[in-house]
């Protein structure tokens, strides 16, 4: 379950080696609560995809440490052995595009991720309909994913995230495809499963339509952070 | 555990079924090609069946009747009768040619048998119509491959035959239909020459003095008489008395008789392995190319298949699925579209396979190392694939 979100220190990545290496990350320090929904925000080449790569564990930080829950993932040079597992059972991914996998109705693209951790079918599926039905899409659970409206994509790649109870979710730019309602009806789900789940959440995002709803911002620039309160509108 | 590769095929299953169509229309010509090539060594096999011959004898250090040309003097059987173990012994022709019925022409394998009694070795064994030769001259009896009806007259060299019984899978080692006629009547065949070539033949040998000798009357006739005759065969096939061994009855003509003699076994290496075997090699070439061709062709669908789900095996990857789970994916989409492609190949060689103007046995052995090969082809046609799609690298799902 949820632990205690999610918190790094000192991240530093570094690409090449000699005079061609270039530092991505410099020392990056960021904590999210659990239930919390915070923004990184950056213009292109800042670091941010780096940041949001060691974070969901797909690349190794040269240096620093990640604390996920109560686990320590990373810790100058040392990780945690089985990071497909740790990407499978303790992180949530929400990306640009659903991504949803084509072959699979909507109900299998959330259950994947338990059946893939050797739960059942049937109780994967249970808990699939479940999420849907929180995130107002079970009537589309049989549907495939080409017959889903983009809103509603999301929002399944948004339960699929959710599926394992993760203690952290990661989403780059969820909301870039949505027209201004859909976009704060994602944040609003967002925000909401945040909550229920006391899940950390970290919105990778451009869109300006999004920006206001966050509590709290990183910025990044140049591979370092910079937190900024924000306007938190629109979820109480 | 869900099968990912069953939904994807569910999912997108015009495209895997009509892949597996054009996969199994070359598998067919595959499977097509060996029953070719059983289809010849059954034909050889028949031959030596059909003949209900144990043994042939045949002229010295030759491999006659059907590899090579063989000739013995259609009295020889006769010696070979009386001889210990042996039941019955019959003189046999072998002439391929082209038989003519009315403006058409069939090319055939003419067999001149011994009238007599029934089932002498070298008579057709069953008759699908009609009725046996009874006559010494100017009937037939034809494999109905050769197109014959019963009834119709035939055209051998000079003569005509009336076709009066038909029988099925009499073919010669190339696959030709026989037509079975008097032996007579086929060494005529087998030596007639034309009025012009026997008066010029007649008239050499009226001018050769040690033929026309004054004080000998009669002898002219005589040497002429005889080359107007043809007192050859190609072979004397032998039936066996039960509880005699074919080696030992064998051993006992070549000795007392000075002739060649094959057993079955003998005969039939002769057959596939010498008279086929350039066939077997080029049909055996073919194979191997159609393989090869068959294993790039999965090869390049099974990995163009994943090239397009690059994206979803990314994401696949990032949400923690084993590299296992997505190797499996494509290893039995690759299976599956080999059992489609087979299944459609077998269908499809079946249902050709009559079609074909030579006899195409399709074995259920070939048909069990035919799916073998298909499997293994696919599995190592999925190796290139899934190499791929282990190499790639689920950031790309997160882009940046």
């Amino acid at each position: 379950m949820s632990g205690k979100g999610i918190r790094i220190e000192g991240l530093t990545k570094r690409y090449g080696r000699g005079d061609t290496a270039v530092d991505a990350l410099k020392g990056v320090d960021m904590q999210v609560a659990p239930g919390e929904v915070v923004g990184l925000i950056g213009p292109s080449g800042s670091g941010k995809s780096t940041l949001l790569k060691c974070l969901g564990a797909v690349i190794e930080p040269t240096a620093g440490r990640m604390i996920l829950g109560d686990e320590v993932i990373y810790d100058d040079g040392w990780r945690v052995g089985d990071l497909r597992a740790l990407r499978r059972d303790r992180i949530g991914f929400v990306f640009q595009a659903p991504y949803l996998i084509p072959f699979l109705d909507v109900t299998d693209n959330v259950a994947l991720l338990p059946m893939l951790a050797g739960q059942p079918n049937a109780e994967s599926r249970r808990r699939a309909l479940e999420l849907l039905q929180g995130l107002d899409v079970q009537h589309r659970a049989r549907a495939m994913p080409s017959q889903l409206s983009g809103g509603e994509q999301q929002r399944v790649a948004i339960a699929r995230g959710l599926v394992n109870r993760p203690p952290v979710i990661l989403a780059d730019e969820p909301t870039a495809p949505l027209d201004s309602e859909r976009a704060l009806g994602v944040m609003r789900i967002l925000n909401r499963m945040a909550r229920r789940f006391e899940t950390a959440i970290i919105v990778v995002t451009h869109d300006e339509k999004i920006i206001p709803t966050f509590r709290r911002i990183y910025h990044i620039r140049d591979g370092v952070t910079y937190e900024e309160a924000g306007e938190g509108r629109g979820f109480d | 555990m869900i099968s990912l590769a069953g939904r994807d095929i569910l999912h997108a299953w015009g495209k895997f079924v009509f892949t597996g169509i054009g996969l199994g229309l070359l598998i067919g010509v595959t499977l097509t090609m060996a029953g070719v090539y059983r289809g010849m060594v059954d034909d050889a096999r028949v031959l030596l069946d059909n003949s209900g011959a144990d043994l042939w004898v045949v002229q010295r250090d030759t491999l006659g009747p059907y590899a090579e040309s063989s000739s013995l003097h259609d009295d020889v059987w006769r010696g070979v009768r009386g001889l210990p173990g042996v039941a019955r012994v019959a003189n046999v022709t072998y002439l391929t040619m082209q038989v003519r019925q009315g403006e058409r022409d069939v090319r055939a394998m003419v067999t001149g048998i011994t009238a007599g009694e029934r089932g002498l070795p070298g008579w057709p064994p069953h008759l699908v119509a009609g009725r046996q030769i009874t006559r010494g001259h100017y009937e037939a009896v034809a494999d109905v491959a050769s197109g014959f009806k019963l009834g119709e007259r035939i055209q051998i060299r000079r003569n005509a035959y009336r076709v009066v019984g038909l029988t099925r899978r009499m073919v010669s080692s190339s696959g030709d239909p026989m037509v079975f006629i008097p032996l007579r009547d086929a060494q005529e065949a087998q030596f007639l020459k034309d009025n012009e070539a026997i008066r010029q033949e007649r008239r050499r040998t009226a001018d050769n003095p040690a033929f026309n000798r004054p004080g000998v009357p009669g002898l002219l006739d005589a040497v002429i008489d005889s080359q107007s005759s043809n007192p050859y065969v190609n072979a004397v096939l032998v039936q066996l008395a039960p509880g005699h061994a074919a080696a030992t009855v064998a051993d006992s003509i070549r000795r007392w008789k000075r002739l060649t003699v094959y057993t079955r076994p003998q005969m039939e290496e002769i057959l596939v392995g010498k008279l086929i075997a350039t066939s077997a090699r080029q049909i055996g070439m073919f194979l191997v190319i159609l393989a090869i061709v068959s294993a790039a062709i999965v090869a390049f669908i099974i990995y163009t298949l994943t090239l397009g789900k690059i994206r979803e095996i990314a994401v696949l990857k990032l949400i923690g699925t084993r590299n296992r789970t997505i190797a499996a994916l494509i290893l039995q989409q690759a299976i599956a579209l080999g059992v489609i492609g087979f299944a459609v190949g077998k269908i499809t060689a079946t249902f050709w396979a009559p079609v074909f103007p030579k006899y195409v046995l399709l074995q259920p052995l070939d048909s069990v190392i035919g799916f073998g090969a298909v499997m293994v082809i696919c599995v190592l046609a999925s190796v290139i694939a899934i190499r791929a799609a282990l190499k790639v690298d689920p950031a790309e799902a997160i882009g940046g």
